[in-house]
């Protein structure tokens, strides 16, 4: 049998929910026998190949790279899990939100001019750094999403039980706790 | 008092007349989810999370106001009533700004719990997230309008329990907003005796005691319970 294609994608999100898929500590040996991780903030990896087969997705859509990479990785991935309560409700990136339009600029603003102790200047790199969107999103307020699997982060036992039965092929089949947001 | 008799998910019950359908499953130990009830105070069937099926009518009724009746066939866990159960509480988590991940109320929080239980692993709509204020002006206590599910259960043991009347609801809609007397800072409140039964009551992260930080807010209910059995029934159980 050919081995299945994995990747994991880190959108705005703090790492945490890829933390925690490390915790997944002896499973991780398990894993690496049955997949081949294709792409994943700790594999070193520049393009999202083709024919991905599971994805993680791990943050919320904050900036125009995050879109670009999003679009691309439903393009060339069969089943997208969001991965993490960033990626399922917005969560604390999404917060700006509630400063409305114009929220991006006035986080700039308070980030880089009103708290800089030195050389206050907003950054603007066109084709470097990506400009922030207007608002944060949820990953399925974008892109079809197939699974989703809640908390903030989701701990390691619930991305096995997920992990293990995606993996055969199955719906997952998560409850009770495992769906717990926060 | 007379005797009905009824069936609550096909099991036959025998309930005293003027006694509500919630009341009547949970003595029969049929569980019915609910979010605004709140022993020790009157029910007012807000949040619509108890609705059930009562058959011979197309409506769904509040189980927490609806009283029984004899030969009533009350159905608590159908396939539509877990697609409205489930919409509701999605409605909750996309009109406010609920971010359990920096809640005071994380994993001791009615909302959060329901929607595990329900198996809510997304909400379809989108998120509106308001701008809303949070209000530390209290010695004691803070109001953080971005958690409140409007609820009023702080409202009704404020008036009923404690008999102050501090608590109260402005505005409509999404747009109404719990209130301190005429719209004022907590803190300026006269009429507040500072008894903390609003913080006990929510159920969720809208109300805390100052200085607890996420996951910290754990509610102790039976303090109210215990005042309102002590009141009514002359019970001093602690």
């Amino acid at each position: 049998m050919e081995r299945l294609k994995i990747a994991t994608v880190w959108l705005g999100g703090c790492a945490g929910c890829h933390m925690s898929f490390l915790d997944l500590d002896e499973f991780l040996i398990d894993l690496a026998g049955k997949v081949d991780l294709v792409y994943s903030p700790i594999a070193d990896v520049k393009e999202y190949p083709e024919g991905v087969d599971v994805c993680l997705i791990e943050g919320a859509v904050c900036n125009d790279d995050n879109l670009e990479i999003l679009h691309q990785v439903r393009a060339r991935t069969k089943v997208l899990v969001s991965f993490g309560d960033c990626a399922v409700t917005g969560n604390v990136p999404a917060m700006r939100n509630q400063f409305g339009l114009g929220n991006a600029d006035n986080v700039l603003q308070r980030a880089y001019i009103d708290n800089a102790q030195f050389n206050p200047v907003k950054p603007r790199q066109d084709g470097i750094v990506p400009l922030l969107r207007e608002r944060v999103q949820p990953v399925h307020e974008l892109v079809r999403v197939e699974y989703f699997l809640p908390g903030c982060p989701p701990p390691a036992d619930c991305i096995k039980a997920l992990m293990v039965q995606v993996l055969e092929g199955k719906t997952p089949k998560l409850e009770g706790r495992q769906l717990k947001f926060g | 008092m007379a005797a009905k008799t009824l069936t609550i998910d096909g099991k036959q019950i025998s309930a005293e007349e003027g006694e509500t359908i919630l009341f009547a499953a949970t003595e029969a130990g049929i569980k019915i989810p609910t979010l605004c009830h709140l022993e020790g105070v009157y029910d007012i069937g807000a949040c619509r999370l108890c609705l059930v099926e009562v058959k011979g009518t197309p409506k769904l009724l509040p189980a927490c106001t609806v009283k029984v009746a004899e030969g009533m066939e009350v159905s608590t866990d159908t396939e539509r009533l877990r697609k409205y159960r489930r919409m509701t509480l999605e409605l909750l988590f996309a009109e406010r700004n609920h971010i359990c991940a920096v809640c005071v109320a994380n994993g001791h929080c009615e909302l959060q719990s329901l929607a595990y239980g329900c198996g809510l692993e997304h909400v379809h709509y989108d998120y509106l997230f308001p701008r809303w204020e949070v209000d530390n002006t209290h010695r004691l206590f803070g109001m953080d309008h971005n958690r409140c599910i409007l609820c009023t259960r702080c409202v009704r043991s404020c008036w009923h329990i404690e008999g102050a009347g501090t608590k109260n609801v402005s505005g409509r809609g999404a747009k109404s907003k719990i209130i301190t007397d005429l719209n004022q800072p907590w803190g300026d409140s006269e009429s507040c005796t500072e008894c903390g039964k609003c913080v006990m009551s929510c159920p969720t992260g809208a109300l805390f005691r100052k200085g607890s930080t996420v996951a910290e807010s754990v509610r102790d209910r039976s303090k109210l319970e215990f005042i309102v059995n002590a009141r009514e029934k002359k019970q001093w159980n602690a």
